[in-house]
């Protein structure tokens, strides 16, 4: 009973974007070679789903950590707004400088909602498709790839 | 170590009313959860068991006994039941999955004999879970208050 319990909310959103697999660094070859089908320069696209975690403790008056009045807003100006129906390549600033791989996904999106003020964020996972799922927790963990 | 996980549902009816709060304020924060004739939920509850398997069973623990105390603790007490009014360990807390995750983490916790509770997740619905988990660094965040959706 006197156990300090952790509770965290884990919010799930989706967004539907393109993106092409393709660096500037690699030859024609190289980046067919790395990207495979995904270095197609036409692009494709997915339908992202996002989860975002937040932790801290719950507030007795409202029994909440965070409220998704705060959360759900904050999510869809700062990422959903500017990755849904976008090109990713082309039209979000993180990636002019880094191939918008869901790993680099990740990052940049844990980064857009660090600042949220209604509770610490924990850790972002991104499901590129049903079978492929990658999560960032912050500087001091390392972006891991996995199954959902 | 071995983390063993077992899928229990329940359907529950609630609502979010803080009584120290105005009826507009209770409006503003709890949004359409502030509505008094409440509304409900399938919940889906995880509970992880972390521990090494037996070496003559190869189990962490008695998934039937597991099934059964899940039964007991959770079903019997909350399913098709008024989260306000018909779960005492609730009784003067607001029923939001971050509470009752607590509320579930603490029934189960000192019951289980067999390795040890490590996560329970509560999802109220396939969008929204909560997780609760001993608290290793005790972490802290700021608050702020606003209206859930």
């Amino acid at each position: 009973m006197s156990e300090r319990l952790k509770i965290s909310l884990t919010r799930r959103y989706s967004f539907a974007a393109l993106h092409s697999l393709r660096s500037p660094r690699f030859s024609e070859e190289e980046n067919l070679r790395l990207y495979g089908k995904c270095a197609n320069p036409h692009g494709h696209g997915h339908n992202y789903v996002l989860e975002v975690t937040v932790a801290g403790p719950v507030d007795p008056a409202t029994g909440m950590v965070a409220n998704l009045g705060d959360l759900d807003p904050f999510v869809g100006r700062e990422v959903l707004e500017a990755f849904d129906h976008k090109n990713l390549n082309e039209e979000v600033a993180e990636f002019r400088q880094c191939v918008p791989t869901t790993e680099n996904l990740c990052r940049a999106i844990y980064h857009r909602l660090r600042a949220f003020p209604g509770a610490r964020l924990e850790r972002v996972r991104v499901e590129e498709t049903s079978k492929n799922s990658f999560e960032f927790a912050g500087e001091s963990g390392e972006a891991v790839q996995g199954a959902p | 170590m071995i983390r063993v996980t077992r899928k229990v549902e329940f359907s529950a009816a609630h609502f979010y009313h803080n009584p120290d709060f105005s009826p507009e304020e209770n409006r503003r924060i709890f949004g359409k959860c502030s509505n008094l004739r409440g509304h409900g939920h399938n919940y889906i509850v995880e509970v992880t068991i972390a521990g090494e398997p037996d070496p003559a069973t190869g189990m962490v623990l008695d998934l039937v006994e597991l099934k059964e105390l899940l039964q007991r603790e959770i079903v019997d007490r909350m399913d098709h039941r008024h989260l306000n009014y018909e779960v005492p360990e609730l009784a003067g807390k607001i029923p939001t999955c971050e509470n009752i995750v607590a509320v579930i983490w603490r029934l189960l916790e000192p019951k289980i004999r067999q390795g040890k509770l490590d996560r329970v997740r509560l999802y109220e619905s396939p969008d929204l879970f909560a997780e609760c988990a001993a608290d290793s660094n005790g972490a802290r965040a700021p608050r702020k208050e606003g209206k859930r959706a």
